[in-house]
């Protein structure tokens, strides 16, 4: 167990969502949730994220700024896709302007199901990328014990 | 009066061990008392140890190499002016020395491009000049009361410093909500989720030199306390509820307020310094060179 399942940093980004999952991602900042509890802060910055948490489809406009912050983010680091807009562009995926899921820009981790997706899904979402994090942590170090 | 050397340099090296794991769980239980006063249940106590843990074990990402060099020096300056002051050393020094280390803070947001990091920068230099002169009218302070800036000396004093230097006390208190990062005061970064402009000087450190920071603001909050317990340095166990009073009150202004401009802050620590600090060392120096000869 590394120290990197006990802190995760998220970063909550706005794709173009509707608003909904995003007010279902800070309730579980709240008290009711208190997501805190397992040191997992809401950071506003992608430097120092380790989860990249997005809401809404990806659109023509946002897909650089997107794929700009997921860059940012240092490594290890996972991607979920909170609520089905995000997965797959929704009710939105016809429209001209929309690419449709987040995973057409950038490579997604996990996805979380519901429209609004629930606080208490967000969280098992959350908890399910840990695990992936543990095993992208144990791949980067491989490599770097090879040359070495 | 110069301290015994090997004395000094044992509580150095104490204070070089010690301080970060002092200093690591100050910050876990100042995270649980803010959350209980938000209602919620909060991180674990060893929180803090995790956080600067997993920092380790991200990659560094830098905009520019010199970025190392400067949270290094940070860092280490920091810890040297923190021993500075446990192994009894000159208390104008101790100031120069942490002075030195902010500075080295500011430059590597300024080392870096982003606007968010210069910005963090510009205000944790409103900072610095708003705090400083409190802090030298403290170590002045204690130089009036105990006639030595050697903390040795201070320490062992038993003049009961504080009540001298009652407004010194208040003043100290007042900029120790800046140093803390607290709010009113937190300008250039906080601890609090989206208060910050993306997060204000620390920005555009990532990974262990973010760790780095963390582990310099747990030696500092140690040396801060340490300056409380100078005023109390008659009576240990008055110093040590004096140090548990003033931070539980930290955290309680910090839950309290919501900050204020970066001219509010500076002139707020100004008016302190010049009327609080300047007044009481005013009564002090007529009452030693006038009253008493």
């Amino acid at each position: 167990m590394s120290y990197l399942t006990k802190s995760p940093w998220i970063l909550h980004y706005d794709a173009s969502s509707c608003n909904g999952c995003d007010i279902e991602v800070l309730a579980a900042l709240t008290p009711v949730y208190d997501v805190e509890r397992f040191g997992i802060i809401n950071t506003g910055n992608p430097k120092h994220a380790d989860i990249f948490l997005v809401t809404g489809s990806v659109n023509e406009q946002n897909r650089e700024i997107l794929k700009n912050t997921y860059d940012q983010i240092p490594n290890p680091k996972v991607v979920i896709a909170v609520g089905i807009c995000a997965s797959s562009g929704g009710i939105f995926r016809e429209c001209y302007n929309v690419m449709g899921g987040i995973d057409k820009v950038i490579p997604v981790d996990v996805w979380v199901p519901g429209c609004a997706a629930r606080p208490e899904s967000i969280i098992d979402g959350v908890v399910k990328a840990l695990g992936i994090l543990e095993e992208k942590r144990k791949a980067m170090k491989i490599p770097a014990g090879d040359t070495a | 009066m110069i301290p015994e050397p090997w004395a000094a340099i044992v509580n150095a090296v104490i204070y070089l061990l010690l301080a970060p794991v002092v200093g690591g769980l100050i910050a876990g239980i100042d995270r649980r008392i803010t959350a209980r006063m938000q209602g919620r249940v909060g991180p674990p106590l060893l929180q803090p140890f995790y956080d600067v843990g997993k920092l380790f074990e991200k990659e560094n990402l830098v905009v520019t190499t010199t970025q190392n060099f400067y949270v290094l020096s940070y860092l280490v300056f920091m810890a040297v002016s923190g021993a500075l002051f446990f192994s009894g050393g000159d208390m104008l020094l101790v100031i120069f020395a942490f002075t030195l280390s902010h500075i080295f803070l500011v430059l590597g947001a300024y080392a870096a491009f982003s606007p968010y990091s210069h910005v963090g920068a510009e205000r944790e230099l409103i900072q610095i000049i708003a705090y400083e002169p409190m802090i030298i009218i403290t170590a002045a302070g204690m130089y009036m009361v105990t006639k030595s800036f050697y903390v040795s000396d201070i320490v062992q004093s038993a003049v009961p410093i504080v009540l001298y230097l009652p407004g010194v006390f208040i003043g100290y208190l007042i900029v120790l909500t800046i140093k803390l990062r607290k709010s009113p005061f937190d300008l250039s970064t906080s601890h609090h989720a989206h208060q910050e402009l993306v997060k204000g000087v620390t920005t555009d450190f990532a990974g262990p030199n973010l760790a780095k920071i963390e582990i310099a603001h747990w030696y500092e909050y140690v040396f801060l306390l340490g300056v409380v317990y100078l005023f109390f340095g008659f009576n240990p166990l008055l110093a040590i509820a004096a140090i548990i009073i003033a931070y539980f009150l930290e955290i309680l202004i910090d839950n309290t307020t919501s900050r204020v401009k970066w001219q509010m802050t500076l002139r707020s620590a100004w008016l302190v310094a010049g009327t609080l600090g300047i007044i009481n060392l005013g009564v002090l120096y007529y009452l030693r060179m006038v009253i008493v000869p």
